[in-house]
């Protein structure tokens, strides 16, 4: 009777604490209510103003992500000795950044970066908001070279289009983690548009479901980027620059730790390297493949298609009246503009496979290149079936033509963008682009402009399906088979031992021949 | 009146068979699984081989036991005796019909060239079947094992081997049972234990 009074008398003391909840509603996701921030009650001007607020609490921040890839675009590579990131690399997309920094640079995590006179010092040009905004309404229009709009802009000024103005003070009083959605904002859209680059990110992925990725399953484990990419210091790990193809590790280990030093982005880091508890004969196949060639059927999944070559050399085509053509294929997406020349699309692709070490090493600016019946290589997968650090990795190949400098035999970075006299985008003319572009890259140019095969590889490691949709067996064992053409590695049904194959057929031929052969004198000479 | 001997005993009867549907069956998933064609699928061949091999293993260690422990393995002693009137027989008196020189007992079941056949059978198809079989089984222990050096390729080739010699006795073998007292003189022995001489 009286433990009955108790329960009654403690369950109206927590009804109490709910009715108290009710009337000040408290935030459980996280320690710090920004909105009640005096510094964040205010309207912002512009982006570094925001960024001087955050600053006066988070005192490091800035000078945590001067040290980052996201701030620099520079990445000395330990292993080639290259410097890389995107200040210094090309592709085969809009090829570099020289000379089109206004508009690259809306994808820097930084406010102002529009020439080389940028001052990577600033702490107020560190944009916190492109990662840490919650709202979705944070846009950091190209050309602007990462700044904000806070008011209702025409841009380009007299073009009539008008770039509507962002409420800073509402998406700052509002910041959080970063997202996929934030993450995605710049890496669904690399190479100028959604899914063009990478072929396994793109806006699908900002909530897929899961049969498209089985970790961000928005509906599921819902995991964002940084589940993975998990560093520390604002510094986000698993980049492609120096991928980890092979996670050595003899088991799972722990992600975010400051201590530990391997790479937490990497499937191993969770899953070990025997995962599957069913069929030992698997974790034997992740001896020589990476878990991505299975367990990624296929890319550019989830209904956004991605671009699988570029020719520029057919670009610069006017129609009659002289104005920029684009020609569209059967499903409204572009497969060719006057600024850019001719594209291939593609959704559910199957990756193009090759052993790969983790070693990439560029063509750089500074390197030679030789026309000839083969493609350039833009990046040079390392890697072999002997060396103990590959696996058979699957990739996205995108080909394409750009121009080169057939005297100097170097790769050109033309000045594309830009609302002046010499980007190519709006004059359509390769002199004066690449003249600009190559100037501003400080490249010698002979004047001379030409069209040169080139290839880049991306290693696919998104949009990983659910278990029961990883790659059947006859996927590569069979004679055609996915690994058709990759080495060192013996593949039941795809390989044979070309000897005791005609061998073993011949003798099993004479054996029926000289049966058949018996038989047939034991019938002609039968007694009637 | 024909004379009836008893050759084959029960457990005998049903190595035979169970071990002959093993073979083919072997045979049939083994080359799937090598790429030859295409029928049940070759996660399902790979699944059932395997299957069916440690199922050949287990009537294996039952086979010893049984040849050991009542003393059948002498059949498998080569002999010379009448190997070569065995040879001229099949090659010439078989079809001058020429009555079978060789009379099977239970105390010698096999002519001579059964004998060589069956023997050449166990010392060198069947370890090689068996010693490249296991090690493309245990692929995964290699290493562990010490074996680190092996490649696949050359076991695989080594199992392939083996099944092509497994293949050319499965056909001789089969047209070699007409060739006994009458046609289906040795296939009834097999079935019922008693051979009929005439």
């Amino acid at each position: 009777m009286r433990s009955l009074l108790v329960l009654a008398v403690t369950a109206l003391i927590a009804q109490a604490a709910v009715a108290a909840d009710d009337a000040k509603p408290l935030k459980l996701n996280t320690t710090a209510d920004h909105a009640k921030f005096k510094e964040l009650q205010k309207g912002f001007a512009s982006g570094p103003e925001v960024t001087q607020a955050c600053l006066v609490c988070h005192t490091e921040a800035a000078g945590q992500i001067h040290r980052t890839k996201h701030w620099k675009w520079e990445y000395l590579n330990p292993e080639s000795k290259q410097t890389l990131g995107k200040k210094t690399i090309l592709n085969n997309f809009c090829i570099s950044i020289a000379s089109n920094y206004a508009s690259c640079t809306s994808c820097h995590v930084g406010y102002g970066w529009k020439d080389s006179s940028f001052d990577f010092k600033s702490e107020q040009n560190v944009d916190c908001l492109v990662c840490h905004d919650t709202t979705g309404n944070y846009k950091k229009p190209p050309g602007l070279a990462g700044n904000v709009v806070t008011q209702d802009t025409e841009f380009p000024a007299g073009s009539g289009k008008v770039l509507k103005g962002i409420d800073l003070s509402q998406i700052a009083q509002k910041v959080g983690k970063s997202s996929r959605d934030t993450c995605g904002a710049c890496h669904f859209f690399g190479g100028g548009g959604d899914g063009v680059k990478h072929g396994d990110l793109d806006s699908s992925m900002a909530a897929p479901d899961k049969a498209l990725d089985v970790h961000m399953d928005a509906s599921g484990l819902d995991f964002t980027c940084a589940t993975c990419h998990k560093g520390s210091s604002h510094d986000v790990v698993g980049s492609r620059y120096s991928p980890t193809a092979k996670d050595g590790k003899a088991s799972a280990h722990l992600r975010g730790s400051p201590d530990n030093t391997a790479n937490p982005a990497t499937c191993v880091s969770c899953h070990s390297q025997a995962p599957h508890k069913q069929d030992a004969r698997l974790n034997q196949h992740a001896t020589k493949l990476a878990c991505q060639t299975c367990h990624i059927p296929a890319f550019a999944r989830g209904g956004v298609a991605t671009k699988m070559s570029w020719d520029w050399s057919t670009a610069g085509q006017r129609d009659a009246k002289g104005q920029q053509i684009t020609r569209k294929d059967a499903k409204g997406r572009i497969t060719y503009e006057s600024r850019k020349g001719d594209f291939t699309l593609a959704e559910n692709v199957k990756p193009e496979y090759m052993w790969f070490n983790g070693e990439v090493k560029y063509t750089l600016l500074t390197d030679k290149v030789e026309k000839s019946d083969k493609p350039t290589p833009i990046n040079r997968m390392g890697g072999s079936p002997s060396d103990g650090k590959s696996l058979i990795w699957p990739m996205k190949v995108f080909r394409g033509k750009q121009p080169y400098d057939p005297v100097n035999k170097t790769l050109i970075t033309p000045h594309t963008a830009g609302n002046d006299d010499t980007g190519y985008w709006k004059n359509l003319d390769w002199d004066k682009a690449v003249a600009a572009g190559m100037k501003d890259s400080g490249t010698p140019f002979s004047g001379k402009v030409d069209f040169i095969s080139t290839e880049m590889s991306w290693p696919i490691t998104h949009m990983v399906a659910p278990k029961d949709k990883a790659l059947g067996c006859t996927e590569c064992h069979a004679a055609q088979g996915r690994l058709a053409g990759i080495e060192g590695v013996y593949l039941p049904a795809r390989d044979a031992n070309a000897w005791i194959e005609r061998g073993g057929w011949a003798l099993a031929l004479l054996s029926l021949l000289g049966v058949m052969g018996h038989g047939a004198m034991r019938m002609a000479t039968r007694k009637h | 009146m024909s004379e009836r001997v008893y050759i084959f005993k029960a457990f005998e009867r049903f190595w035979h068979w169970s071990q002959a549907a093993l073979v083919l069956f072997l045979m049939f998933t083994g080359f799937e699984v090598h790429g030859t064609y295409v029928a049940l699928g070759f996660e399902k061949a790979v699944g059932l081989h395997t299957i069916a091999a440690w199922t050949l293993v287990g009537l294996w260690v039952f086979a010893i036991f049984w040849h050991l422990t009542t003393g059948e393995w002498r059949h498998y002693i080569p002999t010379a005796d009448k190997l070569l009137v065995m040879a001229r027989f099949y090659s010439s008196g078989i079809f001058r019909h020429e009555p079978h020189p060789f009379r099977p007992s239970s105390q010698n079941k096999h002519n001579p060239l059964q004998r060589l056949t069956y023997l050449a059978i166990l010392v060198f198809v069947s370890p090689l079947i068996w010693v490249s079989g296991w090690l493309y089984l245990f692929y995964g222990q290699w290493a562990a094992w010490g074996l680190g050096t092996l490649s696949l390729d050359g076991v695989a080739a080594a199992h392939t081997a083996g099944a092509f010699l497994m293949l050319a006795f499965f056909i001789t073998h089969l047209y070699m049972v007409t060739t006994g007292h009458t046609l289906f003189a040795q296939t009834k022995a097999m079935l019922t234990g008693w051979e009929e001489l005439h």
